[in-house]
């Protein structure tokens, strides 16, 4: 990775694309990969950050949010997508505007195998109930594909992922 | 043990509502709240079993203002068991859940589900942290059960004991997206369609 690409701040890219779609409820289960963005949040006194048991509880309460006329994201890794499968068909069905930034385990130099199955197969589940995935594969290009899926969300009422792969996080170091 | 008969209690529930919102879980609550009289501010879950109380959390925050009442069933509630705790621990104010405990899978072949064998729901609202809880089984029980539900500092739940009595079948609108579009006009006005 260049060191120019290293310098540039994502996670401070999305917070801004956010902020500028007005999402005011955040749903997360927490990931490595989201913490800064998810201290940003929750640090914004216009957002509601809210921890989930379970990723498909973002699904629902985003939909609700959306009912009472606010914008929310959900922000969760690559296993976490597997759990929200049929909970997407509330937001697909009743065509809510619906996005998610995923990170990604699993599919770029994992050391667990455990993460590997989910990993692999979280573009193609989410295909599979219709939602429209953009890959981040470095640094430089998360910000367009967030900002894209917002406005193809929120503007054209889509249902939208961003993954943001483990060439950006670096795979998680299994070290002390 | 006593028993409340089903569509009563979801119509005592829903009536003179004012401009409360409700929310209600797939299968049997859904036939209920629509026997109980269709609504524009009622929004009905025909799928996506587990997320009705979590549709009331998001709708709850983005509308602190509004009374948002979640009526689902118990096989309902049990698969979003998780979602009381991430409730109590946002501690809205509006936001009631009831559940319809048949303690059976009604839409299936009435299977029996776990509150029928010692499952208290009520217990576990109440162990995660909700602000009230209760259960009622029979009209002075729901008569407290529906103040509760109506006006008491969220978030709330109450267990409605009924019956297992087979319910002509009352069907709302299923496209959601004429649920939801109808559902935000009423709600939001003109900022529906933006």
């Amino acid at each position: 990775m260049p060191d120019s690409a290293q310098q540039i701040d994502w996670p401070s890219q999305i917070f801004d694309v956010l902020k500028e779609y007005d999402v005011r409820q955040v749903a997360h289960v927490p990931d490595a990969g989201h913490a800064r963005l998810i201290k940003m949040c929750e640090a914004d006194p216009a957002m509601r950050t809210v921890t989930l048991t379970t990723e498909e509880e973002g699904v629902a309460m985003l939909a609700g949010a959306y009912l009472g006329g606010q914008r929310g994201c959900l922000l969760m890794q690559s296993s976490g997508a597997g759990n929200t499968i049929n909970a997407l068909s509330l937001v697909k069905t009743c065509r809510i505007p619906f996005l998610t930034v995923i990170t990604m385990r699993g599919e770029w130099g994992e050391f667990n195998p455990w993460q590997v199955p989910m990993g692999l197969g979280t573009r193609a589940a989410l295909e599979a109930m219709g939602i429209a995935v953009h890959d981040a594969t470095e640094p430089g290009a998360v910000r367009d594909a967030v900002e894209a899926a917002a406005k193809l969300a929120f503007h054209s009422f889509q249902q939208c992922a961003v993954t943001i792969s483990q060439r950006v996080l670096g795979a998680k170091a299994f070290k002390d | 043990m006593q028993q409340l008969e089903r569509r009563a209690t979801v119509r005592t529930l829903l009536s003179n509502r004012g401009d409360m919102l409700c929310v209600t879980g797939l299968g049997g609550t859904c036939w209920d709240v629509a026997a109980a009289g269709d609504s524009k501010m009622n929004f009905y879950l025909w799928g996506a079993m587990g997320c009705a109380a979590m549709v009331g959390l998001g709708l709850a925050l983005a509308q602190p203002d509004r009374r948002v009442l979640v009526v689902t069933g118990d096989g309902e509630a049990l698969m979003g068991l998780g979602a009381f705790a991430t409730i109590a621990v946002q501690r809205p104010k509006n936001l009631a859940i009831a559940v319809v405990d048949n303690e059976h899978f009604g839409e299936t072949g009435m299977q029996p589900t776990h509150t029928g064998s010692g499952v208290d729901l009520a217990r576990v609202a109440e162990a995660a942290g909700f602000a009230a809880t209760t259960v009622a089984r029979d009209d002075a029980g729901l008569a407290r059960a529906t103040a509760m539900l109506r006006e008491a500092p969220g978030p709330v739940l109450a267990v409605l004991k009924v019956d297992t009595a087979k319910q002509p079948l009352v069907m709302p609108p299923r496209d959601g997206a004429y649920l939801k579009d109808r559902f935000r006009e009423a709600l939001l006005g003109k900022a529906a369609i933006d």
